[in-house]
């Protein structure tokens, strides 16, 4: 059972963060606003389950400036798309072993 | 410790999270069925006020100046026939996107758009060059073909259905290149009577 744990990552505990996770895993980049209008969340819990992944360092930004605009723009590290697949197999594996 | 209906209810989660930011789903059958009855009425059109036959005209490759005012007019028909189909299909999407509490304009839309207007671009110069030189009887084909393509690459961003649709056009268009005298009849076919049975399809496949 000890194995079976070790790739859930407490990261994705929050079923916003599985979110968060789940739409960069399809897209290539979003920006804040996109994530925010899929997840339906305020500015600051998003950007705080933002930063919680990004210290992770499961997730990138990239700043840019569309006309005077600030845009950021979230994208999943190598890293990120590792420990989601993980987290997915493990998923897996519980819902397998415990029918 | 997490139960299992909570795993499954995560699972659940991030499947239709990746489908939600992947696929635009604010399509209506109707935008379809309302293409094919504008193309079908724009088609009787031609052949019934203009006697429109691709081959008289565009048959040969030589342009033929004295068909030019008329073929001014079909090409006003089609630009209508087009716009009226471009107003509906936003018009039904909106109405489909405030159903579903989504916006329309988002990245998933954006890219779909994208997708689409690559071939189309690449499409309508075509047409335009076909137009210049006078090889009229092309252009119906080229349009299915090059319409077909923006179906088949923006099929990836929406109903899986698009995607054979598209493929359904680019077959009609090659058939129809070869056949160029029976252009009018394969464009009807195509942006007509295809056009209503998938927006038939599609309406009663999600939007009971």
């Amino acid at each position: 059972m000890k194995v079976l744990i070790e790739g859930l990552h407490k990261a994705f505990e929050s079923r916003i963060r599985l979110g968060i996770m789940s739409a960069l895993a399809v897209n290539d980049m979003l920006d804040f606003n996109s994530l925010k209008e899929y997840l339906d969340l305020t500015d600051g819990n998003l950007a705080s389950h933002l930063k919680a992944l990004e210290k992770e360092n499961f997730i990138g930004v990239k700043k840019s400036f569309i006309g005077k605009k600030p845009n950021t723009k979230y994208f999943m590290t190598t890293e990120g798309v590792q420990a989601f697949d993980d987290h997915l197999q493990t998923l897996e594996k519980l819902i397998k072993s415990r029918k | 410790m997490k139960e299992k209906k909570d795993y499954i209810q995560d699972i659940a989660e991030i499947r239709s999270m990746m489908e939600r930011s992947s696929k635009f789903h604010s399509l209506s059958g109707w935008a379809g069925i309302m293409a094919g009855i504008y193309a079908l009425a724009g088609v009787l059109a031609a052949y019934k006020i203009y006697n429109f036959n691709p081959t008289a005209i565009g048959g040969s490759l030589n342009s033929d100046n004295s068909s030019y005012p008329a073929l001014f007019n079909i090409i006003l028909l089609a630009l209508a026939v087009l716009l009226l189909a471009l107003l509906t299909a936003i018009y039904v999407s909106v109405r489909e996107a405030r159903k579903r509490e989504e916006k329309l304009w988002n990245a998933t839309s954006k890219r779909l758009l994208v997708n689409m207007l690559t071939p189309l671009f690449a499409g309508g110069v075509l047409i335009l060059i076909l137009i210049a030189k006078g090889m009229i009887g092309f252009i119906a084909p080229f349009s299915l073909l090059f319409y077909g393509l923006a179906l088949f690459n923006g099929g990836n961003f929406t109903y899986p259905e698009v995607r054979i649709l598209g493929f359904i056009q680019i077959v009609l268009g090659l058939i129809s290149s070869y056949f160029v005298e029976y252009g009018l009849i394969f464009w009807a076919i195509g942006f007509g009577v295809v056009h209503i049975i998938y927006g038939i399809y599609l309406q009663f496949q999600y939007n009971k």
